[in-house]
């Protein structure tokens, strides 16, 4: 990823990227399970230095002391971690020789979602043409980035080439013992993302662009780290509107942000793993950890549409160690047919005048599940705290359920904190009233749902927002009617 | 234009319509009336295709076509238009955006291609004036947080938008103080051509004042009763329902 001139060919390769492996590991292959040796395997295959080795056994000698958590709202059918080959040789994903060859469906969905028909190329793995524009753009990406001192690279290649950076931060605010999940990513990560913004440097494009660019996928086991150092500013998005498959069945990913003195981090999710079929079939288990270390002054945005994956469990947090830091949580989450969401998030103060903002929209179809599920603790150090949050949920139909399990730990009474609920459904009156103007149920259902959840997809950057909303509709298709 | 014979509607079992007998040519101008609860909103309802109700009728037409056969949102691209007596609110959409979909799907059905953005705000510009109503409004999520008045505006504004060969209106006067009726009556008046025709549902001959109608009809129980000139409609306002209900009881 460091040459400037990227031909035709790395240009596949990396798109091929999202299995986290090179091509001259192609013909490995381990078995399924899960021991010191693979794990020793999976360091050595990386080179990585022996302290990452170190960490990856502490956190797996750890992991097998845990039971897996039962705390959620969410019905896990039994994982036996035994049965997962940790360490894969990638598949080669077919190359189509035109977007003629696009399954029909999904090239629907792209349409739908209004993704340009270049991108829908590289997303859908057709070999693309030589003039085409993104590959001229990445290249202006990565040098306006390397002018800036900006570090974006596989989170394997930071391991190897600024491995003080890495081993400074990188468990620094999810450690490995913190959860189940946690200690088995540290153990196991594929790969994933290094984000390194020095000291008061503005990063000049949303990283979002560049993921469309690269449409690199995650892992099973994917380990993103951001350092946001003092003074800087980074927006950065994971994840696609478009539709996304993949053969693991078990994703564990875990996000550590740090922000520093008067840094400023944003960042979004658009998540749209298979949620399973109609009859709640198949689909993707999602167990993240997500969270952010604000220092004096720091301000960390997390914006997350969730509308993939059977089963997601995901609290992306903050933690307001810092005097005058601030935390936001803006999320949408849809569950249809037979999806389980269980997420919201952690605010944590523990600074003086902290402030943390939680804004939440749980949407329930089908017969589904959706739970969010919040702790709001103030620390008795953190003098004029102040907490806003608003849960609402929207239900569709009378067969899905919406849970709110908000928690309040205050140890300071100089602090000021608000709650707001509610819960609505759509009703029969205002689909008539959009029919009545000439608006199809399908389109009625989705406007309603786009607006309830406007302040929310009004956070992400621009052009995700647009296909969020989208995202939504056609999610909820045939929900209604 | 539209033709109704001997409709009868009914909802959990219960008949309120009970063979309505009701016909409206273009150019004209109908006024129903009647006392509460003899059915008129759920004439308003079933020619609008809500699906709540259980529908017999030897016709019940649309230009020529059969609403029985039409989902809610084919009638209103066809032009039919109801103006409700309880606009509902839908939080987060915008009115200009909630219209842009109303507008461009009717011309999508017609074959016709969506209007530009600029046309779009020009022509939103043009038809807030029909019934003074601030562009801005269009800012707003619908009908969320309007007053009474300001809803009853915005069920006009958006009659002037989407253009209808038929408007229904429900008690659009109703709740509206004197200068608001004016606004709103007069708009209603302004949008009036040989070409279209309304139906104004109304408890007060003030309305009528504005909006003349051509003819007038007295509902009861289910039935048209009586039909007359705009002159009943003074009448009515004079004398109340009681001369026509003593005559008509079965």
């Amino acid at each position: 990823m460091k040459e400037q001139n990227i031909d035709i060919k790395t240009t596949i390769e990396e798109s091929d990227y999202k299995y986290g492996f090179t091509s001259d590991i192609d013909t490995e292959f381990i078995p399924k399970g899960l021991n010191e040796g693979v794990i020793r395997l999976i360091s050595a295959k990386k080179e990585e230095p022996e302290w990452m080795l170190e960490l990856r056994l502490k956190a797996y000698r750890h992991w097998l002391t845990l039971k897996h958590p039962t705390w959620g709202h969410l019905d896990i059918p039994e994982i036996d971690f035994n049965d997962i080959i940790y360490f894969a040789a990638p598949k080669k994903k077919k190359q189509l020789a035109s977007m003629d060859e696009v399954d029909p469906e999904l090239k629907a969905t792209f349409d739908k979602l209004g993704i340009p028909l270049e991108e829908q190329k590289v997303l859908a793995g057709v070999a693309v043409d030589a003039v085409l524009d993104s590959v001229s753009v990445k290249t202006t990406f990565q040098k306006e980035l390397a002018e800036r001192g900006i570090i974006f690279c596989p989170i394997s290649e930071a391991i190897r080439e600024y491995p003080e950076l890495v081993q400074k931060y990188l468990g620094s605010v999810v450690p490995y013992a913190d959860n189940f999940y946690a200690a088995l990513n540290t153990a196991v990560f594929s790969d994933g993302s290094f984000c390194y913004i020095p000291k008061g440097v503005r990063c000049p494009v949303e990283l979002s662009t560049y993921f469309r660019i690269n449409a690199q996928g995650t892992g099973q086991f994917e380990r993103t780290l951001i350092v946001a150092d003092e003074g800087s500013y980074v927006s950065y998005l994971e994840g696609c509107t478009a539709p996304q498959r993949d053969e693991n069945q078990l994703h564990a990913a875990v996000v550590e942000i740090v922000v520093e003195r008067d840094a400023e981090v944003k960042y979004s999710t658009v998540q749209n793993w298979y949620p399973g079929d109609k009859e709640g079939k198949g689909g993707i288990y999602n167990f993240v950890t997500k969270r952010g270390l604000c220092k004096e002054n720091a301000h960390l945005f997390w914006t997350q549409v969730e509308t993939g994956s059977a089963i997601t469990w995901k609290y992306p947090s903050c933690v307001l160690m810092g005097d005058n830091s601030v935390g936001e949580f803006y999320s949408v989450a849809m569950t249809n047919n037979f999806q389980q969401a269980d997420t919201g998030t952690k605010m944590i103060h523990i600074g003086r005048n902290t402030r943390s903002r939680i804004v939440s929209k749980g949407i329930s179809a089908g017969q589904s599940q959706n739970a969010y599920r919040g702790l709001v603790k103030v620390m008795p150090k953190a003098e004029n705290a102040r907490n806003y949050s608003q849960c609402d949920s929207l239900l569709i139909g009378d067969r899905c359920g919406a849970h709110t399990f908000p928690t309040v730990d205050c140890r300071n009474s100089s602090a000021q904190l608000e709650h707001e609920a509610t819960t609505s459904k759509i009703s029969e009156e205002q689909l008539f009233y959009c029919n009545q103007r000439g608006l199809s149920t399908e389109d009625a259902v989705g406007l309603i749902v786009g607006g309830y959840a406007r302040e929310v997809l009004a956070k992400l950057p621009m052009e995700f927002a647009v296909e969020a909303q989208k995202l939504l509709s056609i999610s909820l298709e045939g929900s209604v009617g | 234009m539209l033709k109704i014979k001997n409709l009868h509607a009914s909802v959990d079992g219960k008949e309120i319509l009970r063979g309505i007998d009701f016909e409206v040519k273009a150019g004209e101008v109908h006024a129903i009336m009647g006392p509460n609860g003899s059915g008129k909103s759920t004439l308003a309802s079933v020619i609008a295709g809500h699906s709540k109700f259980e529908i017999e009728a030897d016709e019940l037409s649309f230009d020529g076509e059969d609403l029985r056969t039409m989902s809610i949102e084919e009638r209103a691209r066809k032009g039919l238009f109801l103006g409700f007596q309880y606009p509902v609110e839908i939080p987060g959409v915008t009115m200009a955006n909630f219209m842009k979909i109303a507008v461009n799907e009717q011309r999508k059905s017609r074959g016709e291609e969506p209007l530009t953005a600029a046309e779009f705000l020009k022509m939103m510009r043009e038809k807030a004036k029909v019934v003074e109503l601030d562009a801005k409004m269009t800012a707003r999520a619908v009908n969320e947080g309007f007053s009474g008045g300001e809803k009853k505006k915005n069920e006009i504004f958006q009659m002037a938008m989407l253009d209808p060969k038929l408007a229904i209106l429900d008690e659009t006067d109703s709740g509206l103080d004197i200068d608001a009726l004016r606004i709103v009556a007069t708009g209603v008046t302004k949008l009036h051509t040989p070409q279209n025709a309304t139906v104004v549902i109304t408890h007060y001959q003030r309305l009528l004042d504005y909006i003349v109608p051509d003819f007038v009809h007295v509902l009861y129980k289910g039935k048209i009763i009586y039909s007359g000139d705009k002159s009943l409609a003074l009448k009515l306002e004079k004398e109340g329902y009681d001369w026509l209900i003593n005559d008509y009881k079965e």
